[in-house]
């Protein structure tokens, strides 16, 4: 298995021997040791490999990931798989702001809490929080799931487009243009399948969340608000 | 975008390396912050005697402490560091003293108090930390900033920590939009400033709280409703160390807690420096919520 030491080697060393990877390649099993809260760790992955970093990382860990398994053994910091393609990142501690930022697709998993604006415009892929997650999460987010199995702080889905919010806990308030709806049995087929993907489905019934989405209000110019412009 | 530390002790274990770990830390936020930095420490304290950090500007210590002696008597020494003057003055003397120093242009009194000492300069951090001697600096506490200046110029008056009050010191990451309204405030209040800079005003209010009776941490809670703009704070006070961040979160913060220490760092890296990090407590601390430790 590939070891990377970063108290040897930089991250450049890391990154590069990361892009060098071709999509077929042996070597799809990697250790990086010492990351010490280092900056952009294992970002821009381009191949069907796993990534196992040892301790907490700094800002933009995993982003633009396609492809690529980036197991996170501590806390990430600003913009955990940012603009994620595809692939799969697990933070085993917790997230700083901006987790998941723009992410396209993958699935972002992190079993302590998220702090403010997780999930901030993403584009389609799936979050899924174990604890809480901070003010200000899922704003403008576009497309994609957002589960949270903890309680969601301030303004959630501010200003929200087509991304469906799941919580189960307790949300402090909505954004602008959030509400709550009924869940149907389309929500609850893709809620069941997201839960299934981050391999608690055996744990959490989809029974148990409440479903947010965009009220559609702020979609279109509304000429009765001309005069508040 | 600046970087700031700050590293409360809980006990006496760590107390002899409390300026090596600050060093360290700081050392690692050059990134944030590589054009100048200070740092202020909670060390030995003297009944009743009180301690003002003066800078001295293209004047000697010898002549500044003749002139100490012989305007405040002969209870009065000094001790050099770099550019700044630590004199130790009988606690009477303060007003007369603080008169003194204002009075010489070649002098910036740039703390006060019984346990503070409080060092800044131009320059990298690391270079900052080693004329200063942080390294073998002993306390209960310290915070540390290091400043990349977007809203004023790189000048030493211009850089952290900023102290209003005795034995209180602030560090800030972020900007106030309401500073020049809330110094007019302050200033009807009877509170004086040396410079222009946004983060003194903070420092500034606090102070001006506290004289009103509130406790450091109450005195944050007031600045919520009163402090406009951008911030992460770090404060210390004789016995208190707080932590408080703007609503929005605006700033990166992260903190660290065992049974030692509570520490904090705009990022983790700052953090790695400190013994058992591996096994402490990490979180970031959330916005609006203020974090207040004492210590007796």
């Amino acid at each position: 298995m590939p070891e990377v030491d970063l108290r040897q080697q930089t991250v450049r060393d890391l990154n590069e021997a990361l892009h060098r990877l071709s999509r077929q390649t042996n070597e799809t099993d990697w250790q990086v040791l010492h990351p010490n809260g280092q900056h952009s760790l294992a970002v821009g992955i381009d191949a069907p490999v796993t990534v196992r970093i040892k301790g907490h990382v700094g800002y933009y860990c995993a982003g633009m990931n396609k492809d690529a398994t980036v197991i996170i053994d501590g806390n990430a910091g600003v913009g955990c798989a940012e603009n994620m393609m595809s692939g799969r990142v697990h933070v085993k501690g917790d997230v700083s702001q901006a987790a998941g930022a723009t992410a396209q697709g993958g699935l972002l998993i992190v079993d302590g809490n998220a702090s403010a604006r997780c999930g901030i415009s993403m584009k389609g892929a799936d979050i899924v929080v174990k604890g809480n997650i901070g003010p200000m999460s899922a704003f403008m987010a576009q497309a994609g799931n957002l589960v949270v199995l903890g309680d969601a702080g301030e303004a959630l889905g501010d200003s929200l487009y087509e991304t469906r919010i799941f919580v189960r806990g307790a949300v402090k308030s909505l954004g602008a243009d959030c509400v709550e709806k009924p869940m149907g049995e389309e929500e609850k087929a893709i809620l069941s399948q997201v839960l299934e993907l981050a391999g608690i489905a055996d744990d959490v019934r989809p029974e148990a969340f409440r479903f947010y989405g965009s009220a559609r209000r702020l979609y279109h110019f509304n000429v009765d608000h001309a005069e508040e412009y | 975008m600046c970087g700031i530390v700050g590293l409360f002790l809980k006990g006496k274990r760590l107390e002899s390396e409390l300026g090596a770990l600050v060093a360290a830390m700081l050392e690692t936020m050059s990134e944030r912050g590589p054009d100048s930095a200070g740092f202020a420490v909670f060390g030995e304290g003297e009944d009743g005697r009180v301690k003002l950090t003066l800078r001295l500007v293209d004047v000697d210590a010898d002549s500044v402490l003749a002139d100490a002696a012989g305007v405040l008597g002969c209870g009065v020494c000094g001790q050099m560091r770099e550019t700044h003057l630590v004199l130790s003055i009988p606690a009477e003397e303060e007003v007369k003293a603080r008169f003194w120093a204002e009075g010489r242009p070649d002098l910036v009194l740039v703390g006060v108090g019984n346990r503070m000492e409080l060092y800044k300069e131009v320059g990298a951090p690391a270079d900052v930390a080693r004329r200063f001697g942080l390294q073998a600096m002993s306390g209960t506490h310290a915070i540390g900033h290091t400043r990349m200046a977007t809203e004023s110029a790189v000048t030493t008056a211009g850089a952290h920590p900023f102290s209003t009050g005795k034995d209180q010191c602030l560090v800030h990451n972020g900007s106030l939009s309401n500073h020049n309204d809330l110094r007019r405030r302050l200033r009807r209040g009877g509170m004086r400033f040396e410079t222009e800079n946004d983060s003194e005003v903070a420092a500034a209010y606090l102070t001006s709280r506290m004289a009103g009776g509130l406790s450091l941490g109450q005195a944050l809670e007031a600045g919520l409703g009163e402090l406009d703009g951008f911030y992460t704070f770090v404060c210390g006070t004789a016995g208190g160390f707080a932590v408080l961040r703007d609503p929005i979160s605006c700033k990166p913060a992260v903190m660290a807690e065992t049974d030692d220490y509570v520490a904090f760092g705009s990022e983790y890296r700052a953090l790695v420096p400190l013994p058992d990090i591996e096994s402490a407590r990490v979180f970031e601390p959330e916005p609006a919520h203020v974090y207040a430790w004492e210590r007796h």
